[in-house]
């Protein structure tokens, strides 16, 4: 455990050491508050009968970063160590492969958790400066938030497994871009095709991220979600072990 | 401290290392020398317990290096060929994190870093970026962080490759200082340097053990013990180099004329001197001597004759 905790402590130092974390959170923070803004002018406009945590994490301002962002935080959390060759002194260390998978995949999660704090600002401004609420109970930031982790759980777990495979960041951002939008834009297929069978529109809307937040941000708790993303993230992170380890066993 | 027996390695449609065994004792430098390709680096990834081998065992300070991998690891101190390293940390964060992940703990991380920072003479440089360090001072990096955890054994994958002269003898006096504490395993194929540093040589070629001996046993091994120059001025060059193969100690005798003189190439055979015979010789038969002189076989000549293509 006490590895884990080292090796945790260097990958979480990378991400600040490198210009893709701060470009990765500039951009981040641009679009966010973006949306924040667009969600705050359309309350405006039109009585709506939301509140600003649900429109913020309910529309495709809020999606289009919130899936793109994963590939670029994951993108050289292997491949940099296969391609710098850096992977041999670290696995001649007297570290276990899970030890290395774990820690890696946490410092990602770790980043990606920091790159939402200052979105809690946003609603604390929004309090303050209107006498609006910005959510009706607590229960809607809680649900927001855990589910935000939830999916992010997942998603990362699938940008590791795609960084493990190759030694190339663009090909690895590409995998991972490709498996995050899989797993995003299957529960969009009743949109694409309306003459779906009435079975595989329910299935997609189960597996819906879309539909999680909805049901989340207003503060309603489904343990049918929570059990979903844990157990992928789970299965993701054995493929990630697997892979990692296979990488013995073949070429030098 | 190191035994390897009947060690195979293959990869795809390709047998890297076929069968090889040998012992390093305690306080030993060995030398592994052999061509590119020839399987050096993949039987040190093997024993430094990067990959496992295809068949065959191996251990290290007594313990396995497929069953006991952890364990192997801890007590072996990894140098890999052109020594990858983070280029964004500073010396000092990286010998610190590296000490703290081969399990040196608390107050003797500083204490380690900074006997590993003082012996590899980089302290004028812990500060600074890995990534902006010359060639010379990455390959000290990368020694410094093999030995912080203070390993019975060093495994050296080509320490010197890509250093100037003098940084190689630097390199190599660390070495042979290092050698009081430590069991050592080096790849090179600068042969002086191996003949310098080591006290046994192994010469391993297309996966095979050629040779595993001591420099001067390898030596005495070859057929000749070096090559004796002779130039004179005779009429008659035929009949004296006849007379010369028939002197104690000669093998054979080749020779060319360049204005009046003839310069002979003598092979000798092995632990024998019969240059004074030859003097001898000359003065008796009346030739003018201009050049006389032998040189011993080196290491690189064994290495030559062991691993050429027949």
């Amino acid at each position: 455990m006490r590895k884990c905790f080292i090796l945790l402590g260097r990958e979480l130092a990378n991400f600040f050491r490198s210009p893709l974390a701060y470009t990765v959170l500039c951009f981040f923070l641009v679009l966010t508050g973006f949306n924040f803004q667009y969600g705050v002018s359309s309350l405006n406009l039109v009585p709506l009968t939301t509140t600003i945590v649900e429109a913020f994490f309910n529309n495709i301002f809020f999606w289009f970063p919130f899936v793109l962002i994963f590939p670029l935080i994951t993108m050289r959390i292997f491949s940099e160590e296969y391609k710098l060759g850096t992977i041999e002194p670290l696995m001649t260390a007297p570290v276990r492969d899970w030890q290395v998978v774990l820690a890696k995949y946490f410092a990602a999660l770790i980043f990606f958790i920091i790159l939402w704090l200052p979105s809690l600002l946003y609603f604390v401004v929004f309090q303050t400066t209107t006498e609006f609420r910005a959510a009706e109970a607590v229960g809607s930031y809680l649900g927001a938030y855990s589910m935000l982790l939830l999916i992010g759980m997942f998603y990362t777990a699938l940008g590791c497994l795609a960084s493990a495979l190759t030694q190339n960041q663009i090909v690895a951002a590409i995998i991972g871009f490709c498996l995050t939008c899989l797993m995003f834009f299957m529960s969009l297929i009743s949109f694409i095709s309306p003459q779906i069978s009435p079975t595989l529109r329910a299935l997609t809307s189960y597996l819906s991220p879309i539909e999680h937040m909805a049901e989340f941000s207003q503060g309603i708790f489904d343990t049918r979600p929570v059990v979903y993303y844990v157990s992928l993230t789970v299965l993701a992170l054995y493929l990630t072990l697997q892979i990692f380890q296979s990488r013995r066993w073949k070429t030098a | 401290m190191i035994e390897v027996e009947q060690l195979t390695k293959r990869y795809a449609g390709v047998t890297a290392l076929e069968g090889i065994s040998f012992h390093v004792g305690k306080g030993e430098i060995v030398g592994f020398l052999g061509p590119n390709g020839a399987g050096k680096s993949t039987t040190m990834r093997i024993l430094a317990g990067y990959m496992p081998p295809s068949s065959g065992r191996a251990s290290v300070a007594g313990y396995d290096v497929v069953r006991e991998s952890l364990r192997a690891r801890e007590h072996v101190g990894y140098m890999p060929e052109n020594v990858p390293l983070y280029q964004e940390m500073r010396v000092v964060e990286y010998l610190r994190y590296r000490a703290a992940l081969k399990g040196v703990r608390g107050r003797k991380i500083t204490e380690r870093v900074n006997d590993v920072l003082e012996l590899c003479n980089l302290s004028d440089v812990a500060r600074k970026l890995i990534g902006t360090l010359s060639k010379g001072y990455r390959q000290r990096v990368g020694l410094a962080d093999a030995m912080v955890h203070e390993p019975d054994l060093l495994i050296l994958d080509e320490p010197t490759i890509g250093l100037d002269p003098n940084q190689i003898r630097q390199v190599r006096d660390l070495i042979r200082n290092l050698a009081r504490h430590h069991t050592i395993l080096l790849s090179s194929h600068i042969l002086s340097e191996v003949e310098l540093t080591c006290h046994r040589v192994i010469i391993i070629n297309q996966g095979k053990i050629e040779a595993l001996d001591t420099p001067q046993n390898l030596r005495h091994r070859l057929r000749t013990g070096g090559e004796i120059r002779l130039e004179i001025h005779t009429e008659t060059p035929e009949t004296a180099a006849a007379q010369i193969k028939t002197l104690a100690g000669i093998r054979s005798a080749e020779w060319q004329t360049e204005d009046d003189w003839h310069h002979f190439q003598l092979q000798v055979e092995t632990d024998t001197d019969p240059r004074e015979a030859l003097f001898a010789h000359c003065v008796k038969q009346g030739w003018k001597v201009r050049e006389l002189s032998l040189t011993r076989t080196s290491l690189e000549d064994v290495f030559v004759e062991m691993t050429q293509p027949e």
